[in-house]
């Protein structure tokens, strides 16, 4: 066990990614992010490893796409806009089978939005990080130790299956400090080798060839119904979440990462009023937890949905629940981070039977409307 | 040479797969992917060689080579070879790129690989238009060049200038060599041949960005006959894009 | 005393904002009570309010230490401001938690507070660290103070964070830096902010 040191969730992630061999990282400059670039910037170096500030964040993805293909552990980092121009390359990298890490800090949006945290990028995460018929895997951590934790479960998960993940946080996780205790480092050198790579045949093998194009419509097909079979068994074997007084909740609560934070201080605020509510955090967004969700809806009368958006994983909680268990949903955007006592508030709505999706009518809230 | 009775003078290059190319009728794309192929042979490079084809006429051009190769989104081979290469720096890594792809799309891709100095060769293959697309104006067609998307020949006044490439990089301090050439010819065939080696050597050398931009012919989006679009070029692309070194950082020596 | 103190704060949860000008050392006095915080087994979160400004705008830190798993790390009703320009002071004083603490640095704030449901504690923390020739130091000279004022962990446990979290480049402060710990913590309280309603 090592010593606990204090790290901001930016950079206890940075130094989780090099304890996890990669010494690869292609980035470009944006807010709340810029921790994690300047700490490879500084740390990769000292690793034998190369940090490269890219001319854009489409030529940093392409970057990651040419490691990759080269099979060492890669990551860039961005938040949201970034994310945005990320997409096709991060398209190429599925059709491509290739892994990766892609590190999200949320920010709110559309557009330049602001810089604060915000949750607003689920979607894009978990349904369209590019275009086409694939997915990634999206982890959503909610401590600076998670951030490091899920470094390199993201890429064990993305190497394991061939496929692109993300870590999708914010600028509060990002920014802020706790205590971390960081894993042992690996060394890239003991990593299994990758026999897709495109390494240079030495005159051993036939080549290898990294590519997406697939011109006959047969063969996109069948490597379209690989790609999900193996998405069907991620989504049968990975699912993680995080369970909290949920066994005798009537009401249960589902939030992740930051605003999972909030919703807990809420709980313990209920359950000192003696309401019976519990929380499931997922923990992988994709795939979605709906393991944990169904076997919930044995016990919960009722499910609330809480986000740092206008309502985007409530559909997959809508999605997962049965037995037509009512689900509810408030939220803040923008960047507003929601207080304890508002989401305490909708905790009694949902358990008073109320259906309702609520965004931050505050002071209808506060007056128990 | 052993002394058969009839020994092949020539045959395909050990560079290529056994796969035949799909490119039109006369397209000189066959001669310029040859020579690629043919350098990494001669200079011994093909088991570590990785080659990066772009979107374009060369898309499926992983096909055609019997090294390592990776296909890149539209403009991004330069970024993708940068990965590769810093990944692997004992590696050569090539991309094979059009003018759309390189100059067009891709071109914050290729001015910023060719500042960093960039270990990679750049193949450029500038016919003036987007082949696979059918025909349109391209950022190299040339002031009044008939395209798809040109109907009354480009107006530089609404579509602006022609780019030359060579040129343009050779003011960038990362870049070791900058030079056209064309294949119209066997002498220029072998000049061009020559160029491409010499690429490859800077790059194992560590020298930095190499690019040989290699002057082809569109026929089939021309609307010529191979043998007339071979003097269009002539007549036509090679004065707008005279062939010669612009860099060559050993030229002193 | 002071053990009686330090218990009793070390069983309760305790929310500090800090605040002040950038370039006060606003989020290096958060990290040094983080730390001791840590140091003594306890939750602990630091959260700096972050904007485009880089230099010279207001900046504010957030620092809570608890013995259960912390929620938000924003303080929005701090137990413990700790101001070191007036509009933070104007700012968040009206924030803090009945039976809360106000600490300031009298040297930039020449204020009172009018509320009667807080304590109120300030310190010449610029004036001090500059007389004794620890310029730029106010902020270390006040988290001194706050140590007095709440016992919320002890002097060894800061120097330690002081260690911990001095830059490897700057490691001649430590010393300067304990010594305007020392400067706060043995500060006597003047009488020169009588609380009235």
């Amino acid at each position: 066990m090592g010593e606990k040191i204090l790290m901001k969730g930016n950079e206890a992630l940075a130094e989780a990614a090099i304890r996890a061999g990669c010494r690869h990282f292609f980035g470009y400059p944006i807010t709340p992010q810029s921790e994690l670039a300047a700490y490879m910037a500084k740390y990769l170096p000292k690793a034998g490893g190369v940090y490269l500030q890219a001319e854009s964040e489409v030529a940093a993805i392409n970057m990651v796409y040419g490691a990759s293909a080269a099979g060492v552990r890669v990551m860039t980092s961005s938040s949201s806009p970034g994310i945005s121009l990320k997409g096709e390359g991060i398209s190429y990298m599925i059709g491509a089978d290739l892994p990766g890490l892609i590190v999200n800090i949320n920010r709110g949006g559309p557009g330049l939005g602001s810089i604060q945290p915000s949750q607003a990028d689920y979607w894009m995460a978990t349904r369209a990080t590019g275009h086409g018929d694939g997915q990634i895997i999206v982890l959503a951590p909610s401590t600076v130790q998670e951030m490091a934790d899920y470094a390199r479960l993201a890429f064990e998960l993305g190497d394991r299956y061939r496929m692109p993940a993300m870590i999708l946080a914010d600028g509060l996780l990002g920014q802020m400090m706790e205590p971390v205790e960081l894993p042992e480092p690996i060394d890239p050198k003991s990593l299994p080798a990758k026999d897709w790579a495109v390494t240079g045949t030495q005159g051993k093998r036939k080549n290898n060839k990294v590519n997406s194009l697939r011109l006959a419509a047969q063969d996109l097909e069948d490597a379209v119904l690989e790609r999900y079979a193996r998405y069907q068994t991620i989504k049968e074997t990975e699912q993680l979440a995080q369970l909290e007084l949920v066994d005798d909740a009537e009401v249960v609560v589902v939030a992740y990462g930051a605003a999972s934070r909030i919703v807990r201080s809420a709980i313990m605020l209920a359950r000192e009023e003696g309401i019976k509510v519990g929380m499931i955090r997922p923990i992988t967004l994709w795939p979605f937890p709906t393991q944990a969700i169904q076997a919930a809806c044995k016990t919960a009368k009722a499910f609330l949905t809480v986000e740092l958006n206008t309502g985007q994983m409530v559909d997959d909680v809508r999605l997962a629940v049965t037995q037509g268990l009512p689900v509810s949903f408030f939220g803040h955007s923008g960047g507003v981070v929601p207080t304890p006592t508002e989401v305490l508030v909708a905790i009694k709505k949902a358990l008073a039977g109320e259906l309702f999706h609520i965004l931050p009518f505050r002071s209808k809230l506060e007056a128990g409307d | 040479m052993t002394a058969e009775k009839n020994p092949i003078l020539f045959g395909r290059t050990a560079g290529l797969s056994e796969k035949v190319n799909n490119f039109c009728p006369g397209c000189l794309h066959g001669i310029a992917q040859r020579l690629v192929a043919e350098s990494i042979d001669r200079l011994g490079l093909i088991g570590q060689t990785v080659g990066i084809t772009p979107v374009g006429c060369a898309v499926i051009a992983y096909e055609f080579y019997s090294c390592d190769m990776v296909q890149a989104a539209h403009g991004r081979a330069p970024a993708v070879a940068t990965g590769l290469k810093r990944a692997r720096p004992e590696n050569t890594i090539f991309t094979y790129q059009g003018d759309g792809d390189l100059a067009s799309i891709g071109m914050a891709e290729t001015i910023h690989a060719a500042t960093r100095g960039e270990n990679i060769t750049v193949i450029f293959i500038n016919n003036a238009i987007y082949g696979m697309t059918g025909g349109q104006l391209a950022p190299t067609s040339l002031p009044g060049q008939i395209t798809q998307t040109s109907p009354y020949g480009r107006d530089v006044k609404v579509a602006g200038n022609p780019i030359r490439v060579c040129e343009l990089l050779s003011s960038l301090d990362g870049v070791a060599l900058a030079q056209r050439v064309t294949v119209n010819s066997p002498s220029n065939v072998r000049k061009a041949g020559k160029a491409i080696r010499k690429a490859f050597e800077y790059q194992n050398e560590g020298l930095g960005f190499t690019i040989v931009e290699i002057l082809t012919t569109c026929p089939t989006n021309w609307g010529l006959a191979p043998n007339k679009a071979l003097g269009w070029l002539e007549d036509n692309l090679i004065p707008y894009y005279p062939l010669g070194v612009y860099k060559d950082i050993k030229a002193g020596e | 005393m002071t053990e009686q103190l330090t218990q009793a704060s070390q069983a309760q949860n305790l929310h500090v904002l800090l605040a002040g000008f950038g370039g006060q050392g606003i989020l290096f006095a958060g990290k040094l009570v983080a730390y001791a915080g840590l140091l003594d087994g306890r939750q602990v979160s630091w959260m700096p309010s972050y904007g485009p400004e880089m230099r010279g705008g207001t900046a504010n830190c957030s620092v809570c230490l608890s013995s259960d798993l912390i929620g938000s790390p924003i303080v929005t009703e701090p137990d413990v401001l700790v101001a070191l320009n007036k509009p933070s002071y104007d700012n968040f004083v009206g924030k803090v938690k009945p039976g809360g603490l106000v600490l300031v640095d009298k040297t930039m704030i020449d204020a009172c507070t009018l509320r009667n449901d807080i304590r109120f504690e300030s310190i010449e923390a610029t004036r001090l660290a500059e007389e004794n020739e620890l310029q730029g130091l106010a902020n270390v000279v006040i988290v001194g103070k706050l140590l007095q004022a709440t016992g919320f962990s002890t002097i060894p446990q800061l120097e330690i964070a002081i260690e911990k979290s001095v830059s490897e480049k700057q490691l001649w402060l430590v010393d300067h830096n304990k010594r305007a710990l020392a400067l706060g913590f043995e500060h006597v309280s003047g009488d020169d902010c009588k609380q009235e309603s």
